[in-house]
């Protein structure tokens, strides 16, 4: 079976004029997107990320028909986006984290009334659809506010629920828990990972929240200034970013930096103290080591900071990406 | 295209509906619109206050100029008139958002925020309209006279929405330039309220055959009031309105068509 | 002090954004040149029809289209600036967050509309006027005096035209049909200011009770000042009439932003 998405080789450059000077006017090209090449299985969930201006969103145009690449070739469900735009349009949805479809003045009710009619969906299939993304994204009590009304979260709520009623075969989500509260976020996350399971959806989402990614995603595609430099699994790419764990250690009083072996002291603040370890290291034999000579209270270990690996990964300009991906 | 049409009723059946919730909100901005539009109708009566003609016409016959391009006008406004704000959508990027639908962008476009209060314009043109006829004693006029009315009216509607949709695929490259537009579309409706007699021969012949705006009214309401053509062009060109109009709109389309093409090649 | 150096900092903000806006003030001196040639052509026939109609010379009438065209985004005859914004604002309900601040909310917009009409007055006044001047024969006034006058009058009919809209925007606190209502707004302003036609040529009682209506404190009264229609004391009188409305129109729009106040209070928005 052919891959759902199909990268190769993308390319999006842009013609940026620059007011040089009083009248002169400089020109220069940007590379938003410099020879991408990828793909992404039916049923996959990726993350995608990079830091501002890297070219992520420019990506998400290209592939949902907005912009016109420049160079290479771009299929999804086999067809070319930029030239069948509106055919694609009926098996993808996408959310504009900034922007909303909804009707500004009308109740949540008659945007996706608007929605059911534009996308020709079958009205069984529309209630079903409708009924699901109210119960699961808890718009019942919405469903009759104006959309101006609304607050960020449950906006967002609307726009995703209004991105899946024609069962799309594919979901782009653009910054999707950007300004969201944390029970907005767990509950936009917890039905993306039940479309994704259930309907089989392909999930491509663009974040600067790497704990979407994190809960939600098997796979990252890191991209930085239009290239890609890392594709793989998170815990390949903490390895790859060469990062620490961190230990952290409450001892019963305030002490001297602890020595343990396979550990480096990092730091201290009256009786905490931090100890960073190699990645993919255990902790184990260091936390025996450390109750067999400290009075300990308390302890935990954590990860290494996934935005830290990233920027390690920029860093270093890039990684070789792995060659299996994931599942 | 079908789609595009279907889609395009929708969305105004959709702005329609939310503003008939509030029926005497409605009401009330439709019977203002159609008094504060017809304020331009007024300036007119009060300069024939004073004046018996003006550049040669008379009263009547100004209203019957007035009355076929605000008709015209209004209606084009009615249908089109959003478009004005397709700027603003690509300066803040909620393009994109009518982008990834499945229905084509310029319906859409044309759609939002359909304004119904925009028929006041359309009645009181059509008001002002009638009681030139009356006026001019039409019930005298020929068939062909007659039908040349409608056909003013419909071209120019086109010629007018031409100007509208040329005008919105220009802000494409220039998000900030909505305003040129209204130089084109309300400027060629104040100026075609009065007569060519009234401009200077290269105005006339600027609007005739650069912005063909004389053919919303000017050209054919010539003949039906029994006038010469101040630029002397050929009998057969006063029934050449439709024709002028398809050309405008085919025109108007390419340039959108070249607007939007550029927009996602560029994403301005 | 403090409130007057806050009002000169939002004033010359406002100026700079405007000045940003390059494109959109060559557009709209595009379209007030085009406008003024058509008014004009329509004046010469009717000045011709009637040399001495309203009480201007020919000359006098093209300078008075020419004004009105210069003038048309200064004094925002059809709307638009603070009343755009503040509106926006009202509908978003981002406004409840400027009622909260510790600056007075009239005072904020009037400071910001002063410095916007002030980049409109050169941004989009002179060409107009320019063009007018080198296509007609216009009756400009060569000495400072008028000119100064004209600048005092102007300011004025900024003001007033500053409460009109600001009156339109708080009116979103209530009515749906915001647009609607702006754009009722403006063809009132069109026709009331003598934008269309000098109030002068409004025929009987009805001519009377136009001139004492706010709007021709917008265009009229100025365009007067500089073609020196007034006489001595008549030019003062002329500034009162303006100077009354101004205070009356922004002492009610105190009231009615006291009413939206309680609203926002009541309703939380």
């Amino acid at each position: 079976m052919p891959d759902f998405i199909e990268l190769d080789r993308l390319e999006k450059v842009f013609t940026v004029r620059r007011r040089a000077g009083r009248l002169r006017r400089e020109r220069r090209e940007v590379r938003a997107v410099d020879g991408i090449s990828c793909t992404v299985a039916r049923g996959e969930m990726v993350g995608y990320i990079g830091p501002n201006g890297a070219g992520k969103s420019t990506t998400v145009k290209m592939l949902t028909g907005i912009l016109t690449p420049s160079g290479g070739r771009l299929r999804v469900a086999g067809i070319d986006p930029a030239t069948d735009r509106t055919r694609l349009a009926r098996r993808m949805g996408v959310v504009f984290g900034q922007r909303t479809t909804l009707w500004w003045d009308l109740p949540l009710r008659d945007s996706y009334a608007l929605m059911r009619r534009l996308y020709r969906i079958e009205p069984a299939r529309y209630r079903v659809n409708l009924e699901r993304c109210v119960d699961l994204l808890d718009l019942g009590a919405l469903l009759d506010v104006p959309v101006r009304q609304l607050s960020l979260g449950q906006r967002m709520r609307g726009d995703i629920a209004a991105a899946l009623l024609h069962d799309p075969e594919v979901l782009y989500l653009d910054e999707p828990t950007i300004g969201l509260d944390v029970v907005s976020k767990a509950k936009v996350r917890g039905f993306l990972r039940d479309v994704n399971a259930e309907r089989g959806t392909t999930v491509l989402l663009t974040t600067h929240d790497l704990t979407d990614v994190e809960q939600l995603c098997d796979r990252v595609v890191v991209i930085d200034r239009g290239r890609l430099v890392y594709d793989g699994g998170l815990a390949g790419l903490r390895a790859a970013g060469g990062g620490e764990r961190t230990l952290v250690v409450d001892l019963a009083r305030e002490a001297p930096p602890v020595e343990v072996p396979g550990a480096r002291f990092v730091r201290s603040e009256g009786p905490r103290q931090w100890l960073a370890l190699p990645a993919g290291a255990s902790a184990a034999p260091v936390v025996a080591a450390l109750a067999a000579r400290y009075p300990l209270a308390d302890l935990s270990v954590r990860e290494p900071d996934i935005e830290e690996v990233i920027a390690r990964v920029y860093a270093s300009g890039g990684v070789p990406a792995p060659t299996a991906a994931p599942r | 295209m079908v789609d595009g049409l279907r889609a395009y009723a929708l969305i105004t059946g959709m702005w329609v509906r939310s503003t008939l919730a509030y029926r005497a909100s409605f009401a009330m901005t439709v019977v203002a619109n159609f008094a504060v539009t017809a304020l331009d109708f007024v300036a007119i009566m009060i300069m024939f206050g004073h004046v018996d003609a003006l550049g040669g016409f008379a009263m009547a016959e100004v209203a019957f100029l007035y009355g076929t391009t605000s008709a015209a006008f209004g209606l084009a406004d009615l249908l089109l008139g959003s478009m004005n704000g397709v700027g603003q959508r690509v300066r803040d990027g909620t393009l994109d958002v009518l982008l990834v639908r499945p229905v084509p962008v310029f319906l859409q476009v044309a759609a939002d925020r359909f304004a119904l209060r925009r028929l006041g314009r359309v009645s009181q043109a059509l008001l002002v309209l009638g009681w030139s006829l009356v006026q001019l004693d039409a019930a005298s006029w020929s068939a062909g006279q007659w039908l040349m009315v409608p056909m003013m009216v419909l071209s120019g509607t086109a010629i007018y929405g031409a100007l509208y949709a040329g005008g919105a695929a220009f802000q494409f490259w220039a998000q900030d330039a909505a305003e040129v537009q209204n130089s084109f579309t309300y400027g060629g409706n104040t100026l075609l309220q009065y007569p060519p007699t009234v401009f200077g021969a290269e105005l006339v012949r600027g609007v005739t055959f650069v912005v063909p705006l004389a053919f919303v009214n000017w050209v054919p309401a010539l003949r039906v009031l029994g006038r010469d053509d101040p630029l002397g062009l050929p009998g057969w060109v006063d029934f050449a309105s439709p024709a002028v109009a398809l050309v405008c709109c085919a025109g108007a389309g390419l340039a959108w068509r070249a607007g939007l093409r550029g927009y996602r090649s560029t994403g301005s | 002090m403090h409130a007057v150096r806050l009002s000169l900092t939002v004033a010359g903000h406002s100026f700079r954004r405007y000045a940003t806006y390059r494109v959109a003030t060559l557009a709209g001196v595009f379209t007030n040149t085009v406008f003024g040639f058509i008014l004009a052509y329509t004046f010469v026939a009717l000045w011709h029809e009637r040399p001495q109609l309203g009480g201007y010379t020919p000359e006098q009438a093209l300078t008075f289209v020419w004004i009105g065209q210069a003038l048309l985004a200064t004094v925002a005859l059809m709307g638009g600036g603070v009343e755009e914004e503040l509106h926006g604002r009202v509908r978003s309900g981002d406004v409840g967050i400027d009622l909260h601040r510790p600056a007075d909310l009239q005072v904020w917009w009037l400071s910001a509309d002063l410095g916007r009409a002030a980049f409109h007055l050169l941004g989009r006044g002179i060409v107009p006027l320019a063009v007018g001047a080198l296509g007609f024969p216009l009756a400009l006034p060569a000495l400072p005096l008028p000119w100064l006058l004209f600048l005092v009058s102007v300011a004025l009919g900024v003001v007033v035209g500053f409460a009109i809209r600001y009156l339109v925007a708080l009116s979103a606190f209530w009515l749906l049909d915001g647009v609607g209502v702006r754009a009722l707004s403006g063809l009132l302003g069109v026709f009331f200011s003598g934008m269309l036609l000098p109030l002068t040529l409004f025929p009987g009682v009805f001519g009377e009770v136009v001139r004492w209506l706010p709007w021709a404190a917008m265009l009229q009264v100025p365009a007067d000042v500089l073609l020196g229609v007034h006489r001595g004391g008549d030019t003062l009188a002329a500034l009162a009439f303006q100077a009354g409305w101004a205070l009356a129109l922004l002492a009610l729009g105190r009231a009615v932003q006291r009413l939206a106040v309680r609203k926002v209070v009541v309703q939380g928005g």
